[in-house]
Protein backbone atom coordinates (compact mmCIF):
# COMPACT_ATOMS: atom_id res chain seq x y z
CA UNK A 1 0.00 0.00 0.00
CA UNK A 2 0.80 3.51 0.43
CA UNK A 3 4.75 3.89 1.04
CA UNK A 4 4.96 7.96 1.32
CA UNK A 5 3.77 9.70 4.30
CA UNK A 6 0.70 11.52 5.12
CA UNK A 7 2.01 14.34 5.75
CA UNK A 8 0.80 18.05 4.35
CA UNK A 9 3.56 18.88 2.16
CA UNK A 10 3.05 15.41 0.17
CA UNK A 11 -0.44 15.38 -0.19
CA UNK A 12 -0.55 18.59 -1.36
CA UNK A 13 2.32 17.70 -3.76
CA UNK A 14 0.12 14.69 -4.98
CA UNK A 15 -2.75 16.12 -5.62
CA UNK A 16 -1.34 19.04 -7.30
CA UNK A 17 0.62 16.54 -9.62
CA UNK A 18 -2.43 14.57 -10.51
CA UNK A 19 -4.66 17.39 -10.77
CA UNK A 20 -2.00 18.52 -13.32
CA UNK A 21 -1.62 15.87 -15.43
CA UNK A 22 -5.44 15.26 -15.79
CA UNK A 23 -6.54 18.74 -16.61
CA UNK A 24 -3.16 18.25 -19.15
CA UNK A 25 -5.21 14.94 -20.89
CA UNK A 26 -8.45 16.85 -20.74
CA UNK A 27 -7.21 19.89 -22.60
CA UNK A 28 -5.94 17.56 -25.26
CA UNK A 29 -9.14 15.49 -25.86
CA UNK A 30 -11.15 18.54 -25.55
CA UNK A 31 -9.26 20.56 -28.26
CA UNK A 32 -9.45 17.26 -30.62
CA UNK A 33 -13.23 16.74 -30.01
CA UNK A 34 -14.38 19.92 -30.16
CA UNK A 35 -14.87 20.22 -34.27
CA UNK A 36 -16.55 17.17 -34.49
CA UNK A 37 -19.09 17.48 -32.09
CA UNK A 38 -19.50 20.78 -33.14
CA UNK A 39 -19.85 19.27 -36.56
CA UNK A 40 -21.98 16.65 -35.09
CA UNK A 41 -24.69 19.28 -33.50
CA UNK A 42 -24.58 20.92 -36.72
CA UNK A 43 -25.53 17.91 -38.60
CA UNK A 44 -28.30 17.58 -36.09
CA UNK A 45 -29.98 20.45 -36.59
CA UNK A 46 -29.46 20.12 -40.39
CA UNK A 47 -31.19 16.62 -40.29
CA UNK A 48 -33.93 17.88 -38.50
CA UNK A 49 -34.84 20.86 -40.59
CA UNK A 50 -34.26 18.26 -43.69
CA UNK A 51 -37.44 16.30 -42.20
CA UNK A 52 -39.88 18.99 -42.05
CA UNK A 53 -39.08 21.07 -45.28
CA UNK A 54 -39.41 20.40 -49.18
CA UNK A 55 -35.37 20.49 -50.38
CA UNK A 56 -33.28 23.49 -50.03
CA UNK A 57 -29.30 24.44 -50.69
CA UNK A 58 -28.24 26.84 -48.49
CA UNK A 59 -27.15 25.91 -44.42
CA UNK A 60 -30.31 27.10 -42.97
CA UNK A 61 -28.31 26.90 -39.20
CA UNK A 62 -26.13 30.08 -39.77
CA UNK A 63 -28.71 31.95 -40.90
CA UNK A 64 -30.70 30.88 -37.39
CA UNK A 65 -32.46 33.59 -35.97
CA UNK A 66 -33.30 33.17 -32.74
CA UNK A 67 -36.81 35.01 -31.18
CA UNK A 68 -37.52 34.82 -27.01
CA UNK A 69 -40.39 34.15 -26.21
CA UNK A 70 -42.43 33.17 -22.47
CA UNK A 71 -41.34 30.40 -21.38
CA UNK A 72 -38.40 30.12 -23.53
CA UNK A 73 -37.23 30.51 -27.05
CA UNK A 74 -37.96 30.19 -30.79
CA UNK A 75 -35.45 29.32 -33.64
CA UNK A 76 -36.28 30.27 -37.05
CA UNK A 77 -34.15 28.24 -39.82
CA UNK A 78 -35.15 30.33 -43.40
CA UNK A 79 -34.73 27.61 -46.19
CA UNK A 80 -34.18 28.73 -49.68
CA UNK A 81 -32.89 26.82 -53.02
CA UNK A 82 -31.26 28.80 -55.42
CA UNK A 83 -31.78 32.00 -53.27
CA UNK A 84 -35.73 31.40 -53.44
CA UNK A 85 -37.57 31.06 -50.09
CA UNK A 86 -38.76 27.18 -49.96
CA UNK A 87 -40.06 28.10 -45.87
CA UNK A 88 -39.11 28.00 -42.57
CA UNK A 89 -38.33 25.61 -40.33
CA UNK A 90 -39.55 26.30 -36.49
CA UNK A 91 -37.80 24.89 -33.65
CA UNK A 92 -40.89 25.21 -31.06
CA UNK A 93 -41.73 24.02 -27.45
CA UNK A 94 -44.56 23.41 -25.26
CA UNK A 95 -43.92 22.79 -21.14
CA UNK A 96 -47.24 21.60 -20.78
CA UNK A 97 -46.64 17.84 -21.76
CA UNK A 98 -47.66 15.17 -19.65
CA UNK A 99 -44.08 14.54 -18.51
CA UNK A 100 -42.88 18.27 -19.12
CA UNK A 101 -41.04 19.44 -21.66
CA UNK A 102 -42.09 18.75 -25.59
CA UNK A 103 -39.49 20.01 -28.59
CA UNK A 104 -41.05 20.26 -32.20
CA UNK A 105 -39.59 20.91 -35.26
CA UNK A 106 -42.04 22.33 -37.68
CA UNK A 107 -41.76 23.27 -41.26
CA UNK A 108 -43.69 25.86 -42.51
CA UNK A 109 -43.99 26.47 -46.36
CA UNK A 110 -43.84 30.32 -47.56
CA UNK A 111 -47.88 30.63 -47.05
CA UNK A 112 -47.80 29.61 -44.10
CA UNK A 113 -48.81 26.12 -44.47
CA UNK A 114 -47.71 23.44 -42.07
CA UNK A 115 -45.14 21.14 -44.50
CA UNK A 116 -44.28 18.73 -41.64
CA UNK A 117 -43.80 17.85 -38.29
CA UNK A 118 -40.96 16.42 -36.31
CA UNK A 119 -40.35 15.41 -32.53
CA UNK A 120 -37.13 16.86 -31.14
CA UNK A 121 -36.91 15.40 -27.90
CA UNK A 122 -40.26 14.84 -25.38
CA UNK A 123 -40.49 12.52 -22.09
CA UNK A 124 -44.25 11.65 -22.59
CA UNK A 125 -45.60 7.77 -21.27
CA UNK A 126 -44.05 5.29 -23.58
CA UNK A 127 -47.00 3.56 -25.40
CA UNK A 128 -49.32 6.66 -24.99
CA UNK A 129 -48.20 10.33 -25.74
CA UNK A 130 -45.10 9.27 -27.06
CA UNK A 131 -47.33 8.13 -30.34
CA UNK A 132 -46.77 12.06 -31.44
CA UNK A 133 -43.94 10.78 -32.99
CA UNK A 134 -44.53 9.72 -36.69
CA UNK A 135 -42.82 6.73 -36.27
CA UNK A 136 -44.97 5.20 -33.84
CA UNK A 137 -48.24 6.28 -35.12
CA UNK A 138 -49.92 8.76 -37.50
CA UNK A 139 -50.93 11.67 -34.99
CA UNK A 140 -48.97 13.91 -36.58
CA UNK A 141 -49.96 13.54 -39.95
CA UNK A 142 -52.99 15.09 -39.94
CA UNK A 143 -50.93 18.52 -40.07
CA UNK A 144 -49.48 18.00 -42.37
CA UNK A 145 -50.39 20.31 -45.58
CA UNK A 146 -52.96 22.42 -43.35
CA UNK A 147 -53.12 25.49 -43.23
CA UNK A 148 -53.51 27.16 -39.55
CA UNK A 149 -55.06 29.63 -40.86
CA UNK A 150 -58.20 27.42 -41.22
CA UNK A 151 -57.32 24.34 -40.05
CA UNK A 152 -57.95 25.29 -35.89
CA UNK A 153 -54.79 23.82 -34.14
CA UNK A 154 -57.26 22.28 -31.22
CA UNK A 155 -58.08 18.68 -29.93
CA UNK A 156 -61.53 17.84 -30.93
CA UNK A 157 -62.50 17.87 -27.40
CA UNK A 158 -61.90 21.96 -27.08
CA UNK A 159 -63.46 22.65 -30.26
CA UNK A 160 -60.92 22.77 -32.60
CA UNK A 161 -60.00 20.29 -35.92
CA UNK A 162 -57.17 18.06 -34.39
CA UNK A 163 -58.05 14.61 -33.65
CA UNK A 164 -56.05 13.92 -30.40
CA UNK A 165 -54.08 10.86 -29.36
CA UNK A 166 -56.54 8.71 -27.52
CA UNK A 167 -55.72 7.93 -23.59
CA UNK A 168 -53.37 10.90 -24.53
CA UNK A 169 -55.40 14.37 -24.44
CA UNK A 170 -52.78 16.36 -22.90
CA UNK A 171 -49.86 15.03 -25.05
CA UNK A 172 -51.85 16.37 -28.07
CA UNK A 173 -52.96 19.56 -26.37
CA UNK A 174 -49.26 20.26 -25.68
CA UNK A 175 -48.24 19.42 -28.93
CA UNK A 176 -50.95 21.75 -30.80
CA UNK A 177 -49.48 24.42 -27.98
CA UNK A 178 -46.05 24.17 -29.54
CA UNK A 179 -47.74 24.05 -33.28
CA UNK A 180 -49.55 27.02 -32.50
CA UNK A 181 -46.94 29.08 -30.40
CA UNK A 182 -44.49 28.46 -33.85
CA UNK A 183 -47.01 29.87 -36.22
CA UNK A 184 -48.06 32.42 -34.33
CA UNK A 185 -44.29 33.78 -33.90
CA UNK A 186 -43.67 32.90 -37.82
CA UNK A 187 -46.43 35.49 -38.30
CA UNK A 188 -45.66 38.46 -36.18
CA UNK A 189 -41.94 37.56 -37.67
CA UNK A 190 -43.37 38.23 -41.23
CA UNK A 191 -44.98 41.40 -40.01
CA UNK A 192 -42.31 42.94 -38.60
CA UNK A 193 -39.65 42.38 -41.35
CA UNK B 1 -4.98 -16.32 -8.66
CA UNK B 2 -4.32 -16.97 -11.97
CA UNK B 3 -4.54 -13.90 -14.79
CA UNK B 4 -7.46 -16.33 -16.39
CA UNK B 5 -9.54 -15.96 -13.66
CA UNK B 6 -9.01 -11.91 -13.01
CA UNK B 7 -10.25 -11.53 -16.26
CA UNK B 8 -13.06 -13.79 -16.26
CA UNK B 9 -14.56 -13.53 -12.72
CA UNK B 10 -16.37 -10.38 -13.46
CA UNK B 11 -18.22 -12.13 -15.99
CA UNK B 12 -20.00 -14.73 -13.78
CA UNK B 13 -18.77 -15.15 -10.09
CA UNK B 14 -18.34 -11.76 -9.30
CA UNK B 15 -20.49 -10.13 -11.40
CA UNK B 16 -21.07 -6.74 -10.75
CA UNK B 17 -24.74 -6.40 -11.24
CA UNK B 18 -26.37 -9.65 -10.54
CA UNK B 19 -23.45 -10.66 -7.50
CA UNK B 20 -22.22 -7.63 -6.35
CA UNK B 21 -24.93 -5.84 -6.93
CA UNK B 22 -23.22 -2.62 -7.00
CA UNK B 23 -24.04 0.70 -9.38
CA UNK B 24 -27.91 0.06 -9.07
CA UNK B 25 -28.38 3.58 -10.19
CA UNK B 26 -27.74 3.49 -14.38
CA UNK B 27 -28.30 0.06 -13.92
CA UNK B 28 -32.13 0.30 -13.45
CA UNK B 29 -32.36 3.94 -15.16
CA UNK B 30 -30.32 3.29 -18.88
CA UNK B 31 -31.65 0.35 -19.62
CA UNK B 32 -35.10 0.93 -21.29
CA UNK B 33 -33.57 -0.86 -24.14
CA UNK B 34 -30.60 -3.16 -25.77
CA UNK B 35 -28.41 -0.52 -26.92
CA UNK B 36 -28.90 1.83 -24.53
CA UNK B 37 -27.61 -1.09 -21.90
CA UNK B 38 -24.78 -1.81 -24.10
CA UNK B 39 -23.69 1.72 -24.85
CA UNK B 40 -23.71 2.49 -21.19
CA UNK B 41 -21.72 -0.49 -20.45
CA UNK B 42 -19.06 0.04 -22.93
CA UNK B 43 -18.62 3.39 -21.61
CA UNK B 44 -18.30 2.18 -18.21
CA UNK B 45 -16.08 -0.27 -19.50
CA UNK B 46 -13.53 2.01 -21.06
CA UNK B 47 -13.43 4.08 -17.36
CA UNK B 48 -12.63 1.03 -15.84
CA UNK B 49 -9.83 -0.19 -17.49
CA UNK B 50 -8.51 3.38 -17.73
CA UNK B 51 -9.08 4.01 -13.68
CA UNK B 52 -7.58 0.58 -13.05
CA UNK B 53 -4.65 0.68 -15.05
CA UNK B 54 -3.75 4.12 -14.00
CA UNK B 55 -4.47 3.54 -10.16
CA UNK B 56 -2.24 0.31 -9.88
CA UNK B 57 0.44 2.34 -11.65
CA UNK B 58 0.36 5.36 -9.14
CA UNK B 59 -1.09 3.85 -6.01
CA UNK B 60 2.64 3.54 -4.41
CA UNK B 61 3.10 7.18 -4.30
CA UNK B 62 0.22 8.68 -3.23
CA UNK B 63 -0.12 9.09 0.38
CA UNK B 64 -3.15 6.85 2.19
CA UNK B 65 -5.09 10.17 3.56
CA UNK B 66 -5.66 11.60 0.05
CA UNK B 67 -6.13 8.45 -1.84
CA UNK B 68 -9.88 8.75 -2.33
CA UNK B 69 -9.14 12.25 -3.91
CA UNK B 70 -6.81 11.37 -5.94
CA UNK B 71 -8.73 8.09 -7.47
CA UNK B 72 -11.69 10.36 -8.04
CA UNK B 73 -9.87 12.71 -10.08
CA UNK B 74 -8.38 10.05 -12.32
CA UNK B 75 -11.90 8.39 -12.59
CA UNK B 76 -13.55 12.03 -13.53
CA UNK B 77 -10.52 12.57 -16.08
CA UNK B 78 -11.69 8.72 -17.70
CA UNK B 79 -15.41 9.60 -17.88
CA UNK B 80 -14.88 13.09 -19.07
CA UNK B 81 -13.03 11.66 -21.58
CA UNK B 82 -15.77 9.17 -22.65
CA UNK B 83 -18.18 11.97 -22.53
CA UNK B 84 -16.43 14.03 -24.99
CA UNK B 85 -16.00 11.35 -27.38
CA UNK B 86 -19.00 9.79 -27.13
CA UNK B 87 -20.54 13.53 -27.80
CA UNK B 88 -18.50 13.92 -30.79
CA UNK B 89 -18.85 10.57 -32.82
CA UNK B 90 -22.54 9.40 -31.05
CA UNK B 91 -24.15 12.08 -30.81
CA UNK B 92 -27.64 9.85 -30.49
CA UNK B 93 -26.44 7.76 -28.29
CA UNK B 94 -25.74 10.01 -25.99
CA UNK B 95 -28.29 11.90 -25.96
CA UNK B 96 -30.10 8.78 -24.64
CA UNK B 97 -27.78 8.64 -22.03
CA UNK B 98 -28.08 11.73 -20.81
CA UNK B 99 -26.92 12.60 -17.56
CA UNK B 100 -25.82 9.12 -16.92
CA UNK B 101 -22.24 9.26 -18.79
CA UNK B 102 -21.00 11.71 -16.30
CA UNK B 103 -22.55 10.05 -13.29
CA UNK B 104 -20.02 7.35 -14.35
CA UNK B 105 -17.78 9.11 -11.93
CA UNK B 106 -20.12 8.56 -8.63
CA UNK B 107 -20.46 4.41 -9.55
CA UNK B 108 -19.57 2.18 -6.68
CA UNK B 109 -18.03 -0.19 -9.46
CA UNK B 110 -15.71 2.12 -10.77
CA UNK B 111 -14.64 3.36 -7.18
CA UNK B 112 -14.54 -0.06 -5.96
CA UNK B 113 -12.35 -1.80 -7.92
CA UNK B 114 -10.06 0.66 -7.31
CA UNK B 115 -10.20 0.52 -3.47
CA UNK B 116 -10.03 -2.99 -3.67
CA UNK B 117 -8.31 -4.09 -6.50
CA UNK B 118 -6.02 -1.83 -8.10
CA UNK B 119 -4.44 -0.59 -5.82
CA UNK B 120 -2.98 -3.73 -4.10
CA UNK B 121 -2.00 -5.64 -7.80
CA UNK B 122 -0.28 -5.33 -10.05
CA UNK B 123 -0.53 -3.50 -13.53
CA UNK B 124 -1.61 -6.55 -15.32
CA UNK B 125 -4.01 -7.53 -13.21
CA UNK B 126 -5.58 -4.38 -12.87
CA UNK B 127 -5.89 -4.09 -16.31
CA UNK B 128 -7.44 -7.63 -16.60
CA UNK B 129 -9.78 -6.95 -13.64
CA UNK B 130 -11.12 -3.96 -14.96
CA UNK B 131 -11.72 -5.58 -18.74
CA UNK B 132 -13.42 -8.36 -16.91
CA UNK B 133 -15.61 -6.20 -14.64
CA UNK B 134 -16.50 -4.02 -17.47
CA UNK B 135 -17.63 -6.84 -19.70
CA UNK B 136 -19.78 -8.45 -16.95
CA UNK B 137 -21.61 -5.09 -16.35
CA UNK B 138 -21.81 -4.69 -20.09
CA UNK B 139 -23.47 -8.17 -20.30
CA UNK B 140 -25.85 -7.42 -17.27
CA UNK B 141 -26.94 -4.01 -18.76
CA UNK B 142 -27.45 -5.77 -22.25
CA UNK B 143 -29.47 -8.38 -20.87
CA UNK B 144 -31.56 -6.61 -18.63
CA UNK B 145 -31.75 -4.39 -21.61
CA UNK B 146 -32.87 -7.16 -23.61
CA UNK B 147 -35.88 -8.51 -21.52
CA UNK B 148 -37.19 -5.02 -21.05
CA UNK B 149 -37.34 -4.08 -24.47
CA UNK B 150 -38.84 -7.60 -25.62
CA UNK B 151 -41.50 -7.68 -23.07
CA UNK B 152 -42.01 -4.15 -22.98
CA UNK B 153 -41.37 -2.65 -26.52
CA UNK B 154 -41.77 -6.36 -28.54
CA UNK B 155 -38.55 -5.43 -30.36
CA UNK B 156 -34.41 -6.28 -30.19
CA UNK B 157 -31.90 -3.62 -30.86
CA UNK B 158 -34.72 -1.72 -32.74
CA UNK B 159 -35.75 -4.49 -34.80
CA UNK B 160 -39.28 -5.05 -33.88
CA UNK B 161 -40.97 -8.15 -34.34
CA UNK B 162 -44.68 -7.41 -33.17
CA UNK B 163 -47.07 -4.97 -34.35
CA UNK B 164 -48.41 -2.37 -31.97
CA UNK B 165 -47.94 -1.87 -28.33
CA UNK B 166 -46.47 -4.83 -26.09
CA UNK B 167 -45.98 -4.78 -21.72
CA UNK B 168 -45.73 -1.22 -21.43
CA UNK B 169 -44.58 -1.57 -17.95
CA UNK B 170 -41.21 -3.07 -18.41
CA UNK B 171 -40.16 -0.23 -20.40
CA UNK B 172 -41.32 2.26 -17.20
CA UNK B 173 -39.23 1.96 -14.33
CA UNK B 174 -41.54 -0.21 -12.15
CA UNK B 175 -40.65 -2.54 -15.10
CA UNK B 176 -36.92 -2.19 -14.19
CA UNK B 177 -37.03 -3.31 -10.88
CA UNK B 178 -38.94 -6.34 -11.51
CA UNK B 179 -36.86 -7.89 -14.61
CA UNK B 180 -34.07 -6.89 -12.46
CA UNK B 181 -34.97 -9.09 -9.61
CA UNK B 182 -36.23 -11.88 -11.62
CA UNK B 183 -32.41 -12.10 -13.77
CA UNK B 184 -30.88 -11.83 -9.71
CA UNK B 185 -32.80 -14.56 -8.79
CA UNK B 186 -32.35 -16.54 -12.05
CA UNK B 187 -28.83 -15.92 -11.77
CA UNK B 188 -28.76 -17.64 -8.15
CA UNK B 189 -30.00 -20.48 -9.00
CA UNK B 190 -27.89 -21.15 -11.70
CA UNK B 191 -25.13 -20.48 -9.66
CA UNK B 192 -25.90 -22.62 -6.88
Amino acid sequence: MANMESNFKNMTATLLIISLVASAALGLVYQSTKEPIALAQQAKINNAIKAVLPEFDNQPGNEAKTVPVEGGELIFYPATKQGQPVGTAVKTFSNNGFGGRIELMVGFLPDGTINKVAVISHKETPGLGDKMDPKKSNFSLQFEGKNPETFKLKVKKDGGDVDAITASTISSRAYCDAVTRAYNALKEGGKHE
Amino acid sequence: MSKLYNLTKGILKENPIFVIVLGMCPTLATTSSAMNGLGMGLATTFVLFGSNTVISLIARYIPDKVRIPSYIVVIATFVTIVDLVMQAYAQSLYEKLGIFIPLIVVNCIVLGRAEAFANKNGVVDSMLDGIGMGLGFTFALTLLGSVREILGAGSWFDHKFIQGDAILVFILSPGAFIALAYLIAIFNRLKK
